[in-house]
């Protein structure tokens, strides 16, 4: 009896549950891992989480905070065994396997609503075989942050095409500083620049065509990618041995002037600002245009909250991400991580960095790339990023390398 | 409360229990070997002929991983960094029993002096592995002012291919020699004191006492040193695993690690061709223990 008064009332919720969801009566738990432990994410899902609980307060929600790295090999035991009601992940084509799988819920439902048109530009990134997977919280922009001290102290302007990029950090290196800094300890910082020199190169169709495994890797306009790389190897413009350095033993370099710009993503941000740079120090500029008339685009990962297959209370889970989506929330969560929301209502933190990113992506008419390891196979990403990593070091090794991607390529495709 | 109608029947365990015992105690251990070792040998084998990815259906392929594997540069990148990591790491030994032989004597304080050499041993691999990650770190690490006091020029030991795999095995052997220089010390306590007044009032000192006295005495010692550290050697894959991931650009992979990566890491989703390299870590595995085992039971039955 009990049983059937229960599905009779799920089914009445997930009808009513599109249109008005905070009226939707949820009971029973709804676990939540969540891939971040550092102090910002923390607060941001702990935030979220409490204030949906205010909304459903029959409902016990437990939360389970997550390593970053430790979650990107936990998500597949989790997903088979014991699965919890949503998960944390990314978009793009990092959801493949598991969508494949049939182990991520399809959430197309949800986008079909309003929800779908309020989160328009990230439906392409969240979308595999026609239907969506997730949903997203949070993106950032990528971009070049600099030593605004360093540039005026040197008379520099902020470059907009490749040439005055180039002739600033000569300018940068006779003044016996390094352009970049860098660390390619765990390989994806080289994936940065790769996916900025090739989108600036050629563009978005062909950066996503290129990582989608479409284009050959041993292809010319790849070459030409690479043979911009070289120009600022054979100037010298990264630091000395940044294969040993990680992300952010790479950033000393910045804070002590002896490097005076950072090709990252803005969690960069944060650290610095803790190292003592001051805003004044410290600035943001788009990376420039190599190819002129090519429409400028970026990469800017979203990061996303998924429903596994598996879970049990998928009704809650349904209705905790749509708060998640909602214009509300996004606002809220992004303040606290300082980072950009999704959800077009949502108002943007009144931070320098925060607001330059969102007019920068406000107007990345060429599209939105999520990362090189995003958008490419799981394999092609870990061969790519060690080959560029490779390149860095010994950029007469290309031929040797392009060809192994290539074999890569391959293969993948042959299955 | 019937009357047990056969003598016979009734002790049975009482008849066999001296058989039984045995078994009954080493079961457990048994079946949790089987289970958990040699189960898992024979999946490996299976596993190799697949593609699989660990989430959805296995297709079988046949040999096709095998094939690939021979044309993997990565592959026999790390067949070579094993090599090296076998030859570099037998160093441990004579390292080890140096260090025996110098703190093996009677001066106050020589218990602290030995728990000093045998302390990174007790500690965990991957606090030596971080400890010596920061040592040769170019910008912070001690390692640079250290060589610049001999007039050598600044080195990037753990990002350069050509000097990662030894900065890892050196980092590897200081707990490896802590081990063998154990093994050594409790051998020393074991050698007859009057064979070594035998020799001596033959005449024997230094190298020659060395190698015709003591060295025949430790021999037990030594067999055990030797197939630890190899088998050490084969395993090594948590120091390079927190020192450089295999890095840089995969060069200081071994094929433990490369199992791993391949199979398990962040973008490792082949598990059929993980399974492959461990087909062939455990095949070159067997090949050596198989020669130990072999010599141990010709010398048994010489003895």
């Amino acid at each position: 009896m009990r049983f059937t008064l229960k599905s009779a009332a799920a089914a009445l919720a997930l009808t009513t549950a599109l249109a008005v969801p905070a009226s939707a009566e949820l009971t029973g738990t709804l676990r939540i891992f969540f891939n971040d432990q550092n102090p910002a994410p923390k607060e941001a899902m702990e935030g979220m989480v409490e204030r949906f609980q205010a909304m459903h307060p029959d409902l016990n929600i437990e939360l389970t905070l997550i390593d970053r790295e430790a979650n990107k090999t936990q998500i597949r035991n989790y997903l088979t065994a014991n699965a919890p009601d949503v998960n944390g992940w990314y978009a793009g084509n990092r959801m493949r396997p598991y969508v494949n799988a049939g182990l991520f819920e399809d959430v197309s439902d949800l986008w079909d609503g309003p929800m779908g048109a309020e989160l328009a530009s990230t439906r392409p990134a969240l979308t595999l075989d026609g239907k969506q997977w997730g949903v997203p919280y949070s993106y950032y922009q990528w971009g070049i942050y600099y030593r605004q001290d360093i540039f005026e102290e040197l008379g520099l302007s902020v470059p907009a095409t490749w040439e005055e990029e180039k002739a600033n950090c000569q300018v940068i290196l006779d003044s016996g500083r390094k352009c970049y800094t860098i660390g390619t300890r765990f390989l994806w910082t080289a994936g940065g620049w790769f996916d900025y020199l090739n989108l600036r190169t050629h563009g978005y169709d062909f950066h996503m065509a290129l990582t989608a495994g479409e284009v050959e890797w041993t292809d010319d306009r790849v070459r030409e990618t690479f043979a911009n790389w070289r120009e600022l190897l054979d100037m010298g413009a990264f630091i000395d041995d940044h294969t040993a350095y990680t992300w952010q033993e790479a950033q000393p370099f910045l804070v002590n002037g002896e490097a005076a710009a950072y090709l990252m993503g803005n969690f960069l941000v944060a650290p610095l600002r803790e190292a003592g740079l001051t805003d004044d120090q410290l600035g943001f500029y788009q990376f420039p245009e190599i190819t002129p008339g090519i429409p400028m685009a970026e990469d800017a990962p979203t990061d996303t909250l998924h429903i596994p297959a598996q879970a049990r209370n998928k009704e809650a889970a349904r209705a905790f991400l749509q708060y998640v989506a909602s214009a509300e929330n996004q606002t809220i969560v992004n303040e606290v991580l300082g980072q950009l929301p999704i959800n077009r209502n949502a108002s943007v933190a009144d931070d320098k960095f925060i607001q330059a990113g969102f007019e920068m992506l406000s107007n990345a008419t060429g599209g939105i790339a999520q990362f090189f390891d995003r958008d490419t196979d799981a394999e092609m990403a870990s061969a790519g990023m060690e080959g560029f990593q490779e390149f860095m070091v010994m950029p007469d090794n290309l031929d040797a390398i392009l060809t192994r991607l290539e074999r890569v390529r391959q293969r993948i495709i042959a299955q | 409360m019937s009357a047990i109608p056969d003598a016979d029947q009734r002790s049975w365990w009482r008849r066999n229990q001296m058989r039984a015992a045995p078994w009954l105690f080493l079961a457990p251990g048994i079946a949790f070997f089987a289970v958990y070792v040699i189960l898992p040998i024979f999946q490996s084998f299976q596993i190799s002929f697949y593609r699989w990815d660990g989430l959805g259906e296995a297709r079988y392929i046949g040999l096709v991983n095998y094939r690939e594997l021979l044309d993997d540069p990565a592959f026999y990148t790390s067949l070579r960094n094993n090599v090296k990591w076998l030859l570099l790491y037998l160093l441990a030994i004579p390292g080890g029993l140096f260090i025996a032989l110098f703190l093996n004597q009677q001066v106050r304080g020589i218990r602290l002096y030995k728990s000093l050499f045998f302390f990174p041993f007790v500690i965990s691999q991957v606090v030596v592995g971080l400890v010596f990650a920061w040592f040769y770190n170019p910008a912070i690490g001690l390692f640079n002012p250290l060589i610049g006091l001999f007039g050598l020029s600044p080195m990037n030991v753990l990002g350069n291919p050509n000097t990662v795999t030894y900065g890892i095995i050196a980092a590897g052997l200081w707990p490896q020699v802590a081990y063998c220089m154990i093994l050594y010390l409790t051998g020393l306590n074991a050698v007859d004191p009057e064979q070594v007044e035998a020799a001596r009032l033959d005449g024997a000192k230094g190298w020659r006492m060395l190698w015709y006295v003591i060295l025949p005495q430790l021999r037990p010692a030594t067999f055990i040193a030797v197939v630890v550290t190899v088998i050490g050697a084969l395993r090594s894959f948590d120091m390079i695993s927190v020192m450089t991931n295999g890095g840089p650009f995969g060069s200081s992979r071994v094929l433990a690690y490369y199992m791993f990566e391949v199979s398990l890491s962040e973008y490792g989703f082949r598990m059929g061709y993980g399974a492959a390299i461990a087909v062939v870590l455990f095949l070159i595995m067997m090949v050596y223990i198989a020669f130990f085992l072999w010599r141990m039971w010709r010398e048994e039955r010489g003895a």
